[in-house]
């Protein structure tokens, strides 16, 4: 047994399982307020009996508790976090402060737009700035993460045909695609038809025209596509799919390779939706907040979500619900009205259309088509260096680890662990393991789907040569340590706080919360 | 690096990839970039010209408070390790991550008082959207009937997406005024009678957009008397340390906008929605449940669980198609819940129920200014009054007070012209209180002056 750790010695315990009866941190506010028997105020058949079994701690306890639990996460900020599809680039500080700013952290939804200027302002900047990176000239902010934006534009899609008196039932998805886009067109009500990939790793044209019929809605596809290539063939795909009258759309989660290079409204797309949280480096959170902003072509527009922000004629900024009588009864269906309505609360997530837009404002139009190709170029270059890099006896690292489609990429590629697991007997899932004992977050494992044992890097523009250097050094290290002994990494990880963790188990006898001394009803 | 690549320029590389037909070919038309300290001095102006809680007394709320957010949930939260990784899909490296979410998950059980939660949905309405959608995998109807007393937000985004499930939503309305000391609440009638054998989910808002505290229980059980929907409550939790959990009344799945629980106002959003069920629901949950395990040295430890209800394994046959959620927020949730106790949160609760009926008894008395409803109220409630809502509006922001929600204004609904919504938060003290009193009733005696009815 190899030594534990500091942090493998410590016993995971809840914040449950910490404090003790009485002990607390909040300080109520004096009840200034004549006393009434809460029974008169609230009848007691309304009231809780028992008061609900949260922790029992005080404030230092909670601080220690938590900062603990996160020398238990890996994170960008400590290291490189090649995640595909993920775009794990820096997140400037400078967002966080000026998010935090009151006059929009305590800015009411409900504030009056006249005394909202300020951030209807910036949402409607922002409207303007996606509407020019997409090439597409109608936005709406309001979806709150990029499979919402995908809802919304299976919806906009559906209104489309359905104005048209065409009930289209079918959406074709490539083999390739995010498994959001196959979920979506369920939720949707649509059914998936997928494409096949051809050789090159695009759509496999003959097999789009064979389905392209006029059942099909939409043809929802990412490009560059999740093998981070660009689909030479966009232009007779976009000719082919609007030929049988369905919309294109755009997946934004690989826009970070073409900011100001090509636009999705110039390849043909009717919709996109943009990953604030991805291309415009909203923190990510540990799994959110995001933010899933649309932006639709001119046929598309009249379907939008309501509200979207204006500029009146005088200037001001105002919300737009797309009403001519004020007397309209919103929380129906306005006669009429074209809109598919409302997808969430309010107007979406604006703390981060705050980030993206200071991300925006920061790097202005050249910068930003500067971290698309530094993004290509940082891609490229691992991708090269992992080809050549030496394990021994004269193979190297692209020998076991061969690129799925294509010579070039653009912001990242994906890799066939296919011979390293039939020369060296470790799985990409075991190289994976072993890459946290060198103080990486690993690539994307075994997607997409079509790859054998496939690894989604993705480096980002944020990362500099020597870290990526030092990413194919680990890879290459691992991959020598393996030809001498596979068990290594079969076993890893050695030096995480925990070692590799019984998924079968947790998933056949759930145990989703904390065991406690009152048991709450079923 | 272009030498290691074996290309000659970098513009090669694009080249070689984009067709010509679909390259830009000229610079985006944005703005030139800026030095850190001027985007800071940008964004503060823009900040400047917004009327945040901060700035005014602000009574307003409808779905979103100015509860107090402790100081260590901004430090927690503004944390490399929670704020910069993504999903913890490598588990051995995001122990702390999982860990918050199943902490999160207790919680959320233990407020509830129901025995499965996911590890967050995007906010509220649309978590509303997402429980339609479970009950629809579950029983396979079509029809969801909706009480009028959900927020309008709700049943705005329950209609949008309702198209896409092939359902249709059946709007239950509220008791009217006539009904004299029933006003305000779901029509218990016209509720029972919407319910039949093609309902799929039947849902309510506890307590209403009104303010009114609904009989859940009676709802919950005239929903089941004679059909087997899935009753749905959409709760605020700030208030569940003195109201009836939705467990213990029969509800099936409790869903609500967590905003209140520890995160900002952010002019809506980013929060985070809530979502617990039944176990027998357990299965066709949407998003991120985090569950425990060992590993293997047979160490406590934690994974994401029961992922073939995921997109990203079950792809069109997945439960939901949620990926991104609001972890985040749900770790400001979660310490906001460890810092109020077990007794922080009744004590919270029965402040804010103490302050409301001040509030709304002190309104009341006012000339022109009546109870919408008699119905008991906690953190919220509606008034009448006998003038303009927008123009009073303006008259009370001139003396610096926010007095709440136009309803009308919000709602859209003819009945709800004149109506006044009035949220208390433990922000908002007596003297807080009598001042918006003092405000209100010039305003509206000036506003009946000047255009008398």
């Amino acid at each position: 047994m190899i030594e534990q750790t500091p942090l493998q010695r410590e016993h995971a315990r809840t914040i449950f399982q910490k404090g003790a009866p009485g002990r607390r941190a909040f300080t109520c506010p004096a009840v200034d307020v004549p006393e009434v028997d809460v029974s008169e105020l609230l009848p007691e058949r309304f009231r809780r009996t028992r008061p609900p079994a949260l922790p029992e701690v005080s404030e230092p306890e909670i601080v220690r508790h938590y900062v603990g639990l996160s020398k238990r996460n890996f994170d960008l900020d400590s290291g490189f976090y090649p995640l595909g599809s993920c775009t794990m680039k820096h997140n400037p500080r400078l967002h966080e402060r000026v998010a935090a700013l009151p006059g929009h952290a305590r800015l009411h939804p409900l504030q009056d737009p006249e005394r909202a200027q300020g951030a209807l302002e910036l949402m409607w900047s922002l409207q303007g700035a996606l509407a020019e990176i997409s090439g597409l000239p109608h936005v709406s902010l309001q979806p709150s993460a990029g499979s919402h934006g995908e809802l919304a534009g299976v919806l906009l899609t559906r209104a489309y045909h359905e104005d048209r008196g065409q009930t289209r039932r079918k959406v074709l998805t490539p083999d390739t695609a995010h498994g959001t886009n196959p979920a979506t067109v369920t939720m949707a009500g649509l059914e998936v038809v997928k494409l096949d990939t051809d050789a090159d790793g695009g759509i496999d044209i003959a097999d789009l025209r064979a389905k392209a019929d006029d059942d099909v809605a939409c043809l929802m596809l990412t490009n560059p596509n999740t093998l981070g290539l660009f689909d030479p063939n966009i232009a007779e795909i976009a000719q082919i799919v609007h030929g049988v009258g369905a919309t294109l759309y755009y997946d934004g989660a690989n826009l970070n390779a073409v900011m100001g290079l090509s636009r999705p409204g110039d390849m043909g797309f009717d919709i996109v939706h943009f990953n604030l949280h991805k291309s415009f480096t909203q923190p990510h959170g540990g799994g959110g907040p995001g933010a899933g902003p649309i932006a639709v072509s001119e046929r598309i527009a009249p379907y939008l979500p309501v509200p979207v922000v204006v500029r009146r004629e005088d200037g001001a900024f105002d919300l737009d619900y797309g009403e001519d009588d004020a007397g309209f009864d919103r929380s129906a269906q306005r006669p009429g009205s074209k809109s598919i309505g409302r997808l969430r609360g309010f107007q979406g997530n604006y703390g981060c259309f705050v980030r993206a837009y200071a991300y925006i404002r920061s790097l202005g139009g050249d910068g930003l088509k500067d971290a698309s190709e530094t993004a290509v170029l940082n891609a490229n270059y691992l991708l090269a260096r992992l080809r050549e890099h030496a394990v021994a006896d004269g193979r190297t690292v692209g020998d076991y680890l061969p690129l799925a489609y294509g010579q070039l990429c653009m912001h990242e590629f994906v890799l066939s662990g296919g011979p390293m697991r039939r020369e060296l007997e470790i799985k990409t899932l075991d190289l994976a393991k072993r890459l946290l004992d060198f103080g990486f977050h690993p690539p994307t494992v075994y997607f997409p789907l079509l790859v054998e044992e496939a690894l989604m890097v993705e480096p980002t523009e944020t990362e500099t040569r020597e870290t990526l250097d030092a990413f194919a050094d680990a890879i290459a290290a691992i991959l020598v340590e393996a030809a001498e002994d596979p068990l290594l990494a079969q076993n890893a990880p050695y030096t995480t706080p925990v070692r590799r963790l019984d998924e079968v188990a947790a998933a056949k006898r759930p145990v989703i919360r904390q065991a406690l001394e009152q048991a709450v009803s079923r | 690096m272009l030498a290691a690549i074996g290309v000659g320029s970098l513009q090669e590389i694009f080249d070689r990839q984009i067709p010509e037909a679909v390259r830009l070919g000229r610079e985006l038309a944005l703005a030139d970039g800026l030095p850190e300290q001027d985007v800071y001095a940008h964004l503060r102006e823009l900040a400047a010209r917004n009327v945040s809680a901060e700035d005014e007394l602000s009574f307003l709320g409808a779905g979103m408070y100015d509860h107090y957010v402790p100081a260590l949930i901004d430090m927690l939260t503004e944390r490399s390790e929670f704020l910069t990784p993504y999903t913890p899909y490598q588990p051995e490296i995001s122990q702390g991550g999982l860990q918050v979410m199943f902490e999160y998950q207790t919680a959320i059980c233990e407020l509830t008082a129901l025995p499965v939660s996911n590890a967050s949905a995007y906010e509220g309405p649309s978590a509303a959207a997402a429980a339609a959608y479970l009950a629809k995998l579950h029983n396979g109807g079509r029809r969801i009937v909706a009480s009028a007393g959900l927020h309008p937000h709700t049943l705005q985004t329950l209609r949008t997406t309702a198209h896409g499930y092939g359902m249709e939503v059946i709007e239950v309305p509220l008791t009217g005024a006539d009904a004299d000391e029933g006003a305000g609440v779901t029509d218990p009638d016209a509720w029972a009678q919407a319910i039949d054998g093609e309902t799929s989910a039947a849902i309510f808002a506890q307590p209403n957009f009104y303010g009114a505290v609904e009989d859940a229980a009676a709802l919950s059980a005239s929903a089941k008397a004679s059909a087997t929907p899935v009753v749905i409550a959409q709760v605020d939790p700030i208030t569940l340390g003195i109201l009836e959990p939705p467990g213990e009344c029969g509800v099936d799945v409790a869903v609500g906008e967590g905003q209140p629980l520890g995160n900002r106002l952010d002019f809506g959003g980013p929060s985070f929605g809530l979502f617990a069920a039944r176990e027998e629901y357990l299965r066709r949950m949407p998003g991120r449940i985090a569950g425990e395990t060992v590993d293997a040295d047979g160490r406590r430890g934690f994974v994401l669980t029961l992922q073939t209800r995921e997109q990203h394994i079950r792809r069109e046959k997945a439960t939901s198609n949620i990926c991104t959620a609001q972890a985040l927020n749900a770790l400001a949730g979660v310490v906001y819940l460890a810092w109020l106790g077990r007794r922080g949160i009744v004590e919270l609760g029965e402040l804010l129920l103490a302050r409301t009926h001040y509030a709304r008894e002190t309104l009341a008395a006012l000339d022109g200014v009546h109870k919408l409803h008699e119905q008991p109220v906690v953190r919220e409630f509606a008034l009448r009054l006998d003038a303009d809502v927008a123009a009073v509006r303006r008259r009370c922001a001139r003396q610096g007070v926010n007095p709440g929600v136009d309803l009308h204004a919000l709602s859209g609904r003819p009945q709800d012209r004149g109506g006044l919504l009035v949220a208390i938060t433990e922000r908002r003290s007596r003297a807080d209180i009598d001042r918006l009193a003092e405000v209100l009733g010039a305003a509206v005696a000036a506003e009946r002056e000047a255009v008398p009815a």
